[in-house]
């Protein structure tokens, strides 16, 4: 690393970018070992039927396959699920989607792998299957899990919704739909793994949760947790879609039965789309009332949640949906209900914007039908409605941290993209009719009440002198071991030659949760800030000693050493390393997130990830130019403007919102996991587009700062809240420019070509 | 099958199947695992490589086809220690994010702005077009290119 002082605040260059440009850093893809064997499963490639038998004979006998196991190998429960465990490691009795694993096989290498995969003869007796949430609601419907299709609902009310109703000046109604995303992280699945002698299992592992990964793997396999060492690299991205068992559960069977050799899992790229989880697909109702002046008196909606054959974090991922399902708005009145219901579609789970991304397409493209219902501006009838700190938000949470939604509106009401908006639309070439769009949008940090969300830092000096943190939240590409770093810089004082970063490692690190929920920088930085102070209090207090002081008065932290000022008397940190005994040499401090304090007295049923506190916040505005002869949607300019308290790295910050955005467009434009009796059709990059540099336009992003008190250094994460904006504000724009809304995403040339261009207002 | 190549500066042979991926003889049996492997079917860009100074992807290839050639992987690019002003400028632009792209990027930059020294943005998005990246929304990898460009001309011209 290099000797520039590591500072918060500033654009510091990643310290990761010198290793990823070379080729030198290791992801859990790149890892392997002498003696190594391949893992592959058999999937149903049916959506839903009853196991009559596995024949693995074939498979078995084929010379270089090592083993074969199916359900009767598995010891413990067979059981994986982050909160409700209802996933089998491998299914033994029925299949509920594709993707399902049906048998292991570890083989000598790949190629024999994918024989012997093809060699096993499963007999299924197909039943009905359960392809679309609300037929899965019927009472005849066919059942997914005995227990009912309908894994959760729920409803957040604050006043009375529907009776305010009545009360409002305007009332409007509309409904949406959004499908499956993929999250098309380019590392896929995969994960090495060996038992040690004594039993233990090392696992390298692409993944978002290392710590609980080792619950997860303990539980379905009979394991103690304490035998499992989970060791989580850089990850060749996440986005969400890493955070619960992967391959971690079936790569642990792999291990206990390869007599000691290492195994392997790598999914294909197919196996990824097929057993990997989405963002849930969702239809959404709405009736929004207002008042003549434009202020929102009454929301009433549904949300319906396609979750898939699994529960997954399903129910957590409503809830996050249905908290933001009012957007950041002030409404006396609202009722939100929300349905979660199995299917045998592939399974759902976490993605970047959690729930969020759906419900916000929903509320914001009411807004933008209010707008027009009552004359007013789109920007105008969202900054009356904006949420100011103080405010109660949809859920009747309180808002007594930072909250910048309306400077937010304010500097994208002022950039010059909106400003001249009405000019640029107006010089359309020949066939090209061109619309602009906005979005306001927020999105909790954290887990929210029913679980703790805290962190645990760990920061050394080490034997040789060198300033080591042991993290112990995954960095999936977002840059938090960036911040980390910087944080530990601009504490200690030290140049990038002094610092370094130990990625997790179930062994060294302390439990802090998952790389997830817009919370990694947040609270284990914050952690971090306590451990570097400790750290820097001992090293001063030993520099005291060791130059025979009265009191550390006087004494600083310098690059590489502890300095006595008005002496001028030096101890360098390689003294302090020999001299220190190891466990003085380390400092561990825990960090609590804080959590909503009102009685919210409605959605008792979720017994955890509700309410939130936290809340980011972006506006963003966009330029969309359609073709009217193929329908094309092009991008033309998009503007994002995003609060997030205070910032850490400029140039990370910036990395996070664009990317955000890029994924938020393929979602707009294009991106739809497309399923036919619960089979992917589109399971690879030739068929699931997801964006180009040709389709992502240059992004202006600005910062609008505030300060989070209860922050690290008063930031907020902010990787998540710019995914939920390009969608309605393309939407937005695709009207503005066709006169006629389209409801359902993505906003292809298709379907722009299906809503002919009219002058009539939409309802 | 023997086959001999000239990767990263140096003679290399190899005693593999004919029709065993590159990527695969890459990472696996030469344990050069910079090059990346996101799709296995020429849709992601993540095992670009130089085939005689151009891009091409690994996964398409067959190790019969690296015969005789000259192969440039992301570990041969920085010269006695020193980085590719490529390379360079992905890390002083903040166009790294995972970096699982990055390495094939870098290539596909490399080869870019040898055939065209000078790009418009444009020209270095419809150069990168096949190289998919999913956390970064491209832009800072166009910057990148563009800060890149300017510094190797600038080198040229002294
Ligand atoms: S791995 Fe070769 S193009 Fe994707
Ligand atoms: S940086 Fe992650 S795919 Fe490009």
């Amino acid at each position: 690393m290099t000797t520039r002082m590591i500072e918060v605040g500033y654009p510091v260059p990643r310290f990761d970018a010198r290793a990823k440009v070379t080729g030198e850093e290791k992801f859990a893809i790149d890892y392997s070992r002498e003696g190594m064997l391949w893992a592959g499963a058999r999937r149903a490639g049916l959506a839903h039927g009853v196991i009559r038998s596995i024949d693995i004979s074939q498979a078995a006998a084929l010379p270089g396959v090592y083993a074969v196991l199916t359900r009767r190998d598995v010891p413990g429960t067979n059981r994986q699920g982050i909160i409700l465990k209802d996933q089998p490691v491998l299914a033994g009795r029925k299949v509920r989607h594709c993707g399902d694993p049906v048998a292991l096989v570890l083989a000598e290498d790949r190629d024999v792998l994918e024989k012997a995969l093809g060699l096993i003869a499963v007999d299924l007796e197909p039943l009905e299957g359960v392809f679309d949430p609300e037929d899965g609601l019927r009472p005849d419907a066919p059942l997914v899990h005995e227990s009912g299709n309908l894994l959760h609902k729920a409803v957040i009310k604050v006043g009375d919704a529907r009776k305010a109703l009545g009360e409002c000046d305007v009332v409007i109604e509309d409904s949406f739909e959004v499908p499956a995303q993929e999250h098309a992280f380019l590392e896929t699945e995969n994960g090495l793994a060996w038992q040690e002698e004594g039993g233990r299992i090392t696992m390298v592992v692409s993944t978002q949760a290392p710590f609980r990964d080792r619950f997860e793997i303990a539980h379905a396999l009979g394991l103690d947790v304490e035998a499992i060492r989970v060791v989580s690299p850089c990850l060749g991205g996440g986005f969400g879609g890493k955070d619960g068992a992967t391959v971690q559960c079936l790569l642990a069977l792999a291990a206990l039965r390869a007599g000691g050799r290492p195994v392997r899992m790598l999914w294909r790229r197919e196996e990824s789309f097929s057993a990997g989880y989405k963002r849930h697909p969702v239809r959404m109702r709405y009736r929004v009332g207002a008042m003549r002046d434009g202020a929102l008196h009454s929301i009433d909606c549904r949300l319906i949640y396609d979750t898939g054959p699994y529960a997954h974090l399903g129910v957590e991922v409503m809830a996050l949906g249905m908290e933001h399902a009012c957007g950041p708005y002030r409404v006396p009145n609202t009722l939100v209900e929300g349905l979660c219901v199995y299917t045998n579609n592939p399974i759902s789970g976490a993605m970047r914007g959690f729930g969020v991304c759906q419900a916000s397409f929903g509320i914001e493209s009411m807004m933008d039908q209010l707008a027009s219902k009552l004359g007013m501006s789109r920007l105008d009838i969202r900054l009356k409605n904006a949420l100011r700190r103080g405010d109660r938000n949809g859920a009747g949470v309180t808002l007594v941290h930072s909250t910048g939604i309306v400077p937010c509106l304010e500097a994208l009401g002022g950039h010059r993209l909106w400003k001249q908006s009405a000019k640029w639309k107006s010089e359309a070439g020949p066939y090209k009719k061109r619309g602009v769009g906005i979005a306001a949008v927020s999105n909790a940090i954290g887990y929210g009440r029913g679980l703790p969300d805290s962190a645990i830092a760990r920061v050394d000096l080490t034997k040789e002198g060198k300033i080591r943190i042991y993290s112990s939240v995954a960095d999936m590409g977002q840059g938090n071991s960036n911040a980390f770093v910087q944080i530990a810089g601009q504490i200690l004082r030290q140049d990038g030659s002094r610092l370094e970063i130990i990625q997790p490692d179930t062994d060294l690190a302390h439990p802090s949760g998952s790389s997830s929920a817009g919370r990694t920088t947040y609270t284990y930085g914050n952690a971090l800030i306590k451990a570097c102070e400790d750290l820097r209090e001992k090293l001063v207090h030993r520099a005291t000693l060791l130059l025979m002081l009265d009191e550390p008065a006087g004494l600083v932290l310098l690059p590489g050493k502890v300095k006595h000022l008005p002496s001028g008397e030096e101890v360098p940190f390689e003294l302090l390393g020999r001299v220190l005994s190891e466990t003085d040499r380390i400092a561990v401090k825990e960090f609590v997130m804080p959590v909503a304090q009102d009685n919210v007295d409605s959605a008792k049923e979720f017994k955890l990830g509700f309410p939130h506190v936290l809340f980011s916040y972006a506006a963003h505005l966009v330029y969309v130019e359609i073709d009217e002869l193929t329908g094309k949607i092009d991008v033309k300019e998009y503007l994002a403007v995003t609060e997030g308290g205070r910032v850490i790295n400029p140039a990370s910050f910036d990395q996070q919102v664009h990317g955000a955005i890029a994924q938020g467009l393929g979602y707009g434009l294009m991106e739809e996991v497309l399923t036919e009796r619960g089979k992917i059709l589109n399971p690879d990059f030739t068929n699931y587009i997801i964006p180009t540099s040709l389709d992502i336009p240059d992004i202006t992003s600005v910062c609008v700062e505030t300060e989070e008190s209860t922050g690290p250094f008063g930031m907020k994460g902010i990787g998540e809240v710019g995914t939920n904006a390009p969608l309605p504000a393309i939407a937005g724009g695709v009207e503005d420019a066709l006169g006629r809304r389209i409801r359902r995403s993505p906003l292809t040339a298709a379907s722009v070509l299906a809503a002919p261009g009219g002058k009539g207002a939409t309802g | 099958m023997k086959i001999s190549f000239y990767l990263n500066g140096k003679d290399t042979c190899v005693d593999v199947p004919a029709d065993r991926k590159l990527v695969s003889v890459l990472r696996e049996d030469l344990e050069l695992t910079g090059t990346k492997e996101g799709c296995g079917a020429g849709e992601c860009g993540a095992c670009t490589i130089l085939v005689d100074g151009h891009v091409r992807l690994s996964c398409l290839m067959t190790a019969a086809q690296a015969q005789g050639r000259r192969i440039t992987t992301i570990e041969g690019l920085a010269e006695n220690g020193k980085v590719h002003p490529v390379q360079e400028a992905f890390i002083e632009n903040g166009a790294v994010q995972c970096g699982f792209c990055t390495p094939g990027m870098v290539l596909a930059a490399v080869d870019l702005l040898d055939r065209n020294p000078d790009p418009t943005r444009e020209q270095i998005r419809e150069g990168l077009s096949g190289n998919l990246c999913r956390c970064s929304g491209y832009v800072k990898i166009v910057d990148a290119v563009e800060a890149a460009a300017g510094k190797i001309g600038r080198g040229k011209s002294r």
